[in-house]
């Protein structure tokens, strides 16, 4: 499962990241230690404002950490970003608005310099796993918005980064687009293998998709639980009627409870 | 959703709207009320403004005179103060239609002369606008150091500014047709650094996050991201940039005694009291602006029609 011979996909150790604003230090995150090994699915829950997507960011080397130690594919984040070591979706699609569809997935493999026929082809493909075929030659406003933030899936997938980071990618979604994208996303991370870090504030959608969920609590931003998941890799969406899925969900809701009391 | 669902029952024959309110609810009778309200009141002007003159001549020759005397003399004198949209069409229909077009007494010569310097400095004054914009976008002390006289230039009147242009380009043999475009040059680069600032900057964080997970270099971001971010923008401020050219042309042409131009034309007639060689250089003028700024939105349709924007 692991590529390069490397255990774990990102490694953080006692990490702090202090935003100084004109109302003085906001403590964004605080004494976080993670461990994400290849191939897990983890996925960060907790509040607004407990630090999730600035962890996330730290990883992808979109904020810089003012304390500790943090690895991803055993190099710095930096050096991870530069040999293109992870794909990120965002909360919105952010689609390039004048690239076809085809044109908006094969973007990072036109920046990484890869020739047309090729570009072409994985995009294509890339666009089949997420069931996009035949919308290639469309323009994103064409698209729903779940077709788009599906788009957006294809484009980080379609160089084949080990890694996957996902920051919200459904939040703007509707309940029933939803389940089917998360189921989606499941069966293309078994298909693929990759290991995805994936950020959200629904219960149901950490405890449906992760091998570990780690419930995270604001001001300052930290770790309080780290759950393993018990259920199996295969989950059908019936699986959130059983015992174990309601189980784990109880623990999630009573780690963010514990974590938010300590805010009154 | 079957189509029997989906179908819409088409409109009862009496709900349809009939071809006179079609007239009024679409845009054809509006604009041609403003227009003939326009017509109207220009007339009415003419009779107005010219009649002191006329009242003086029927008192001179001592002839009995009618209101329709007084109007139709209003709207025929050789050097009106403001001359009737008939006689100024007259005058275009001889000065375009029936002269030779390379003849000094041709108005498609002269505009062709003013136009020239138009385009050139247009062309010059976009690629600077959008270099400009480009530096202060990209250089954090161009911003600081070169913005405050971009806006500075803006403030001189042209009119104190054209003269000197004229006379320094002139001491280095610069004559014609460069010293005019500079100064279309000098009025068009102004919008389109202010308007390309604003494009190079509209991407969204997100956008240019996504850039930066690619590890994409600096020239990549500005090709495919900042770039065509900010054609919309371009395309507005081309609309702007491409009208102010052509009156820094005319207006280049005035303070110099050229020869020949729109500016010259207007000069020429304000000396000799020709208001109505005045009036129909001025037309022609606005005629020309108008049908730059049609040519530039029509490129700027095809092109976002190109770039898949939502219609």
């Amino acid at each position: 499962m692991a590529r390069n011979g490397v255990e774990r996909a990102v490694d953080v150790r006692d990490l702090s990241l202090t935003f100084q604003t004109a109302d003085g230090p906001v403590y964004a995150l605080s004494q976080v230690n993670l461990e994400v090994k290849a191939g897990d699915f983890v996925s960060f829950i907790g509040p607004s404002g407990c630090g999730k997507t600035t962890l996330m960011r730290v990883i992808a080397d979109l904020e810089q950490p003012t304390g500790g130690n943090i690895t991803v594919n055993g190099v710095s984040p930096q050096e991870a970003r530069l040999a293109r070591a992870y794909g990120y979706v965002f909360q919105a699609p952010a689609l390039y608005p004048w690239r076809s569809i085809e044109r908006n997935v094969a973007l990072p493999l036109e920046i990484m310099g890869l020739g047309r026929e090729e570009r072409r082809e994985r995009a294509r493909k890339y666009l089949e796993l997420v069931n996009l075929t035949g919308f290639d030659k469309k323009y994103p406003w064409q698209l729903s918005g779940g077709m788009q933030q599906r788009a957006s899936i294809a484009r980080a997938l379609c160089f084949d980064p080990d890694l996957l980071l996902m920051d919200e990618p459904f939040g703007a979604l509707d309940e029933i687009v939803r389940d089917h994208l998360n189921e989606q996303l499941l069966q293309l991370w078994d298909k693929t293998g990759k290991t995805v870090v994936f950020v959200t504030h629904s219960i149901p959608e950490a405890v449906f998709l992760s091998t570990h969920i780690v419930v995270m609590s604001p001001r300052p931003g930290r770790i309080i639980d780290i759950i393993e998941s018990p259920l199996p890799r295969e989950r059908p969406l019936d699986i959130r009627e059983s015992p174990e899925f309601l189980e784990v969900a109880q623990r999630v809701r009573e780690g963010l409870r514990a974590g938010h009391s300590y805010d009154e | 959703m079957t189509s029997e669902v989906a179908r819409i029952e088409p409109l009862p024959a009496a709900a349809r709207p009939g071809l006179l309110s079609a007239f009024w609810q679409g845009r054809t009778g509006p604009v041609l009320v403003v227009a003939l309200a326009m017509v109207a009141l220009w007339y009415a002007g003419a009779v107005w403004l010219n009649s002191p003159w006329q009242y003086d001549v029927f008192q001179r020759q001592d002839v009995e005179w009618t209101t329709t005397d007084l109007v139709r003399e209003t709207l025929n004198q050789d050097r009106p103060v403001l001359p009737a949209p008939h006689q100024v069409l007259a005058e275009m229909q001889k000065t375009i239609l029936e002269v030779a077009p390379d003849s000094r007494r041709s108005l498609i010569y002269h505009s062709w002369v003013t136009l020239s310097s138009t385009l050139l400095g247009f062309a010059i004054g976009s690629l600077l606008g959008i270099l400009l914009a480009v530096g202060i976008v990209y250089v954090k002390a161009l911003e600081k150091s070169l913005m405050p006289w971009v806006i500075a230039s803006q403030t001189i009147p042209i009119l104190a500014i054209a003269p000197m242009v004229v006379v320094v380009l002139g001491s280095i043999g610069l004559r014609g047709l460069i010293p005019k475009a500079v100064i279309s040059t000098y009025l068009s680069f102004f919008p389109v650094t202010i308007g390309m600032v604003k494009g190079l900057r509209s991407p969204d964080p997100l956008q240019l996050d996504l850039m930066r997970t690619y590890s994409a270099s600096r020239w990549q971001t500005f090709w495919k991201l900042r770039w065509p971010s900010s054609v919309p923008f371009l395309f507005t401020s081309l609309k702007v940039g491409i009208a102010i050219s052509l009156v820094g042309a005319i207006v280049g042409e005035l303070p110099t005694g050229a020869q020949a131009g729109l500016g010259a034309r207007l000069l020429a007639g304000s000396y000799y009291g020709q208001t109505v060689q005045i009036w129909s250089a001025l037309f022609t003028a606005a005629f020309i602006a108008a049908l730059l700024v049609a040519l530039v939105s029509l490129v700027e349709r095809l092109v976002l029609k190109r770039m898949g924007v939502k219609p």
